[in-house]
């Protein structure tokens, strides 16, 4: 039996956040939510006589992306149209970039199950989007309906080389990329909205073998979920071919949501010819090497230097540290808690963080903007806690009205009286009361139902309203209830 | 008051100033002409004699204004006030049809207006209408119209050039002081030769292409007719510079055309490149254009050959490059967003019958041709390879600079042939462009005037270039040879 691996190449298409346009000065709308043909003019609806003008912003966007991916940016870039006729394209080509892209041979750092493996960018480039068709069926007839809405709006393409193996490794791929453009603000990265486009190209081969096997390419894939699963399924078919001595042939296939399988859309006699030919209408496209240092220079801590920061400097467990980073948005805040902190560590931050917070966001389905909870706080509350100022589990409920009513830390402390007790006295006091309130679960403590212990602490928290110093309680109740059993003995 | 029709913008500009007759006046003037004329000449597309009215009107408005407050300065009015224009039906004019000659946009309103029509508009300027054109510019003789063929007001049975042939007509027979036009090939400078007008075609990038429906994109210049190179001058100047809608618009200054009054040509070096003498051209055009070579050296300048040794291969070259950037720009046509659409029954029915009966055979010529072109396999062969023959094309010029000022030639082998004569060989028609698109290849400046006429009674033009962005020194160049011949002023039997 021969061992076959799989060789997967990844093309992503992500919209850039511009405020206009790639080329004209349309602003740019959520197409699923706006009314069609409502961000619509002569130049992205292609009517005779009009001019591309490029998006320095757009630009701007895939520079910062080029250069996170450690790309080499070619200082003249050139715009090329590619000649293909559908409705959803107005011109009848699509303006991008074809043999001079912006920015070439990239790295992205992937973390695997077996560590980290670095993957290589082919090429990074700007492109237009095409409009939206829909089809309507109404009174026995059928309607295609285009809207332009998304028609010219900036996307970036980024093309990997086949270094990616598994399915798994991926989704790790294309998980890392939507990290790194969320980072750097260049996307919003929402696959369910077509903001981030995946299209895997697999081919399988014998192990070890240094040849290419016949490619077949996945689209319309829109969750990390039936990525991976399309990869999984396209490689198993491929494999089975190749096993009984099949040819794989060369195609684009879909993927089937329902039944997750892939369905063929275009063989390879059917591919386009696309026509390429630079865009006369544009001139090259020059980058500065003082533009670049500029952004290079803005250039934020991208994520896998994060996510080593997290672990090496700040101690964070792995699985945290991989967790904050995931969200730029937590794991900016999360710094921000850093560095507010006074006393507690990084590392309960990090628990709070990823543990009462998430929580708290999750369950009522909120985003960090909307929670009236600042960094300053939130760090102001950690280092109280540890200071013995309020116990952890009154700890958690100021957070959570924290949350919502925007006061200080210290505020809802005071208002509520639940600053944390460390009256060795007072705590001697109530303790006392307790064992005398409960003769009959004493009693069950001294033939030995050591379980109680809990009870009593309970019992002792509940009249100190959750104020009292936990561990000196516990000291206290220890102490009081061993003299219980040893003056029984 | 039909002697209005035969003033020089300078002098309409005066009398208006003066109140010797009003903007309106003018207007009628010209709109008789062009009611006399336009049945036997057909130059126009959309006559638009109501918005001229109106225009003539508001221009009569301001110079009221202007007297009325009692000002002396120029400055206060607009260079063109109240003088009329026409209109290449390839350059949109906001709520205005822009069929370009084409079935497949005779509805199309544009809702917006091309750059250079608009510099002229903010310059006071009164549109007549929208002139005739060889459909989607593509054609030397303003025959390959969906709405007829314009005629030449030196003889109606023969061609005026083309494409810009209906603007061409128009000012050589007085309907119009003058007339924009677009020159991807040649469009400009050879009507003008054969109407005996003066033409100029700009620097590629010179004049913006916004709302200059495309042709060849790396090739289309937007340009302009009037009688003479001094009133040519006046318009391009307004019409030139730097436009943020038109990315490829170049960044130099425009320098104000400023022409001596007295001819003189003391210094300038012209060029005579014995490419452009080929056998088989009329000899009636060589002589004329040998004659007033002669005469520019008359007034002072000094003669050289040059040599241009890949001009033979600008025919080939163009007619690769051209029709495959017509073939992606003429791609939206579709029937769906604007323009004609054919019945049918399902989509794709549509689009195909939309661009059957929407699209002339030439167009489909080059349609085909240009695809062919840029497909898989030969693009490299064809497309690339005419790229690189055009820089050699450009540097030809580029080096004839470092020696000459100016390079003096024909326009076209021939004066105006008949109607009809080339509409069944195409590539006879290519040929009537082998002088002037080397100019579009190499993006450099051409200029076209009159400089003699046919045993026939046609005009012969001649063609001036220079280095790029020096149009100044063709219209000096030209204006000099107008102050001492009078070709420029001959009138054709049609006019008013
Ligand atoms: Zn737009």
């Amino acid at each position: 039996m021969v061992a076959f691996e799989a060789v997967i190449g990844l093309e992503i298409h992500a919209e850039l956040l511009t405020r206009s346009k790639m080329f004209c000065s349309c602003p740019v709308v959520d197409s699923t939510q706006a009314e069609p043909n409502v961000a619509v003019c002569p130049i992205c609806a292609g009517m005779p006589g009009t001019l591309p003008v490029i998006n320095r912003q757009a630009v701007e966007l895939a520079l910062r992306v080029a250069l996170a991916l450690g790309c080499q940016i070619h200082p003249v870039s050139v715009f090329a149209r590619k000649n293909y006729f559908y409705p959803d394209l107005p011109k009848g080509y699509q303006i991008s970039q074809y043999e001079q892209p912006l920015a070439v041979n990239g790295i992205l750092p992937i973390e695997t199950e077996s560590g980290w493996r670095e993957i290589r960018i082919r090429r990074v480039h700007l492109e237009e989007d095409t409009g939206k068709l829909s089809h309507v069926h109404a009174d026995g007839e059928v309607y295609s309906l285009v809207d332009l809405n998304r028609a010219g709006v900036p996307l970036l393409e980024i093309v990997s080389e086949p270094d990616l193996r598994s399915a798994q490794e991926v989704r790790a791929y294309a998980q890392t990329l939507r990290i790194l453009l969320r980072t750097l603000q260049a996307s919003s990265g929402d696959m369910e909205k077509g903001a981030l486009r995946i299209e895997p190209n697999i081919s399988v081969r014998p192990a070890g073998s240094s040849t290419l096997g016949t490619r077949v390419e996945i689209k319309n894939l829109n969750s990390f979920r039936s990525l991976e699963r399309a990869v999984a399924y396209q490689i198993e078919v491929q494999v089975g071919k190749l096993s009984r001595g099949e040819v794989v042939e060369q195609e684009t296939v879909g993927w089937d949501e329902a039944q997750e399988i892939t369905f063929s859309q275009r063989s390879k006699e059917e591919a386009h010819d696309y026509r390429y030919f630079p865009e006369p209408d544009l001139p090259p496209l020059v980058v500065t090497p003082e533009w670049v240092e500029s952004i290079r220079a803005a250039l934020p801590e991208l994520p896998w230097e994060r996510q080593r920061r997290y672990v090496e400097a700040l101690g964070l467990a792995p699985a945290e540290a991989r967790l904050l980073v995931s969200d730029p948005a937590l794991a900016d805040f999360f710094d921000r808690v850093v560095g507010a902190l006074k006393r507690a560590p990084a590392r309960m931050a990090a628990t709070w963080v990823t543990g009462e917070l998430l929580a708290r966001l999750n369950e009522q389905g909120q985003t960090l903007e909307v929670l009236r909870l600042s960094p300053e706080g939130f760090a102001d509350l950690l280092d109280r806690t540890v200071e013995g100022q309020i116990n952890l589990n009154t700890a958690k409920g100021v957070l959570q009205e924290m949350c919502m009513s925007g006061k200080p830390a210290v505020q809802i402390i005071a208002e509520r009286g639940l600053e944390q007790v460390s009256d060795p006295e007072w705590i001697a006091r109530i303790v006392a009361q307790v064992l005398r309130e409960n003769p009959a679960e004493l009693d069950k403590y001294r033939s030995g139902k050591s379980t109680l212990f809990n009870w009593f602490y309970g019992q002792v928290m509940r009249l100190t309203r959750g104020k009292a110093n936990p561990q000196m309680v516990r000291e206290e109740l220890t102490r009081c209830l061993e003299d219980q059993v040893r003056g029984e003995s | 008051m039909s002697e209005l029709t035969d003033l020089s913008v300078p002098e309409l500009l005066a009398g208006m100033r003066r109140g010797d007759f009003s903007a309106v006046e003018v207007t009628r003037a010209f709109l008789r002409a062009i009611e006399c004329l336009e049945p036997s000449l057909h130059t126009l597309i959309t006559f638009t004699p109501e918005l001229a009215v109106r225009m003539a009107e508001e221009a009569d408005r301001r110079y009221r204004a202007w007297r009325h407050e009692g000002s002396s300065t120029e400055a206060a009015l607009p260079p063109l006030l109240g003088i009329p224009i026409m209109i290449k039906d390839v350059l949109c004019l906001k709520g205005v049809p822009c069929t370009c000659g084409s079935r497949i946009l005779q509805d199309f309103v544009p809702p917006y207006t091309a750059t250079a029509v608009q510099r002229l508009l903010d310059a006071g300027v009164v549109v007549l209408g929208k002139t005739n054109t060889d459909e989607f510019a593509m054609g030397s003789s303003t025959e390959n119209s969906a709405f007829g063929a314009t005629r030449n007001p030196w003889n109606p049975e023969h061609v005026p050039g083309g494409s810009s042939g209906g603007s061409a007509s128009a000012v050589a027979a007085r309907m119009t002081p003058a007339a924009l036009g677009s020159d991807t090939g040649g469009s400009i400078r050879q009507p003008a030769a054969y109407c005996g007008v003066t033409g100029i075609k700009p620097t590629y990038g010179r004049v913006s292409r916004y709302g200059l429906v495309a042709y060849g994109s790396s090739l289309d210049t937007v340009g302009v007719f009037a009688r003479s190179a001094a009133e040519t001058a006046l318009f391009f100047s307004l019409m030139a510079g730097h436009d943020p809608l038109d990315s490829t618009s170049a960044r130099e200054p425009v320098p104000p055309v400023s022409l001596p009054d007295t001819p003189n040509l003391n210094g300038l070096r012209i060029g005579v490149p014995e490419e452009y003498f080929i056998s088989g051209m009329s000899a009636e055009v060589e002589q004329a254009v040998r004659n007033a070579i002669a005469q520019m050296e008359h007034l002072g300048a000094t003669v050289q050959n040059v040599r241009l040794p890949h001009t033979g291969y600008a025919l080939p070259v163009y007619y690769l490059i051209a029709p495959a950037e017509a073939s992606a720009n003429l791609a939206r046509y579709d029937g769906v967003r604007f323009g004609y659409r054919a019945p049918a029954e399902r989509l794709w029915e549509m689009f195909d019958r939309t661009r059957g009966n929407g699209f002339g055979a030439e167009v489909k010529r080059r349609i085909m041709l240009g695809t062919y072109a840029l497909s898989a396999g030969y693009y490299d062969a064809y497309y690339a390879q005419a790229q690189k023959v055009r820089t050699l094309i450009r540097q030809d010029f580029l080096d004839a600079f470092q020696q000459v000022d100016v390079i003096a030639c024909p326009v076209a082998p021939t004066p105006a042939f008949r109607i009809g004569e080339h509409t069944d060989d195409p590539l006879a028609m290519y040929l009537e462009d082998i002088f002037t698109l080397p100019a579009n290849l190499a993006g450099i400046p051409g200029l076209a005037f009159p400089a003699g006429f046919s045993a026939t009674g046609l005009p012969i033009g001649m063609q001036l270039m220079s280095a790029p962005f020096r149009e100044e020194i063709l219209f000096h160049t030209a204006h000099a040879y107008q102050q001492v011949t009078d070709w420029h002023t001959r009138r054709p039997p049609l006019t008013p």
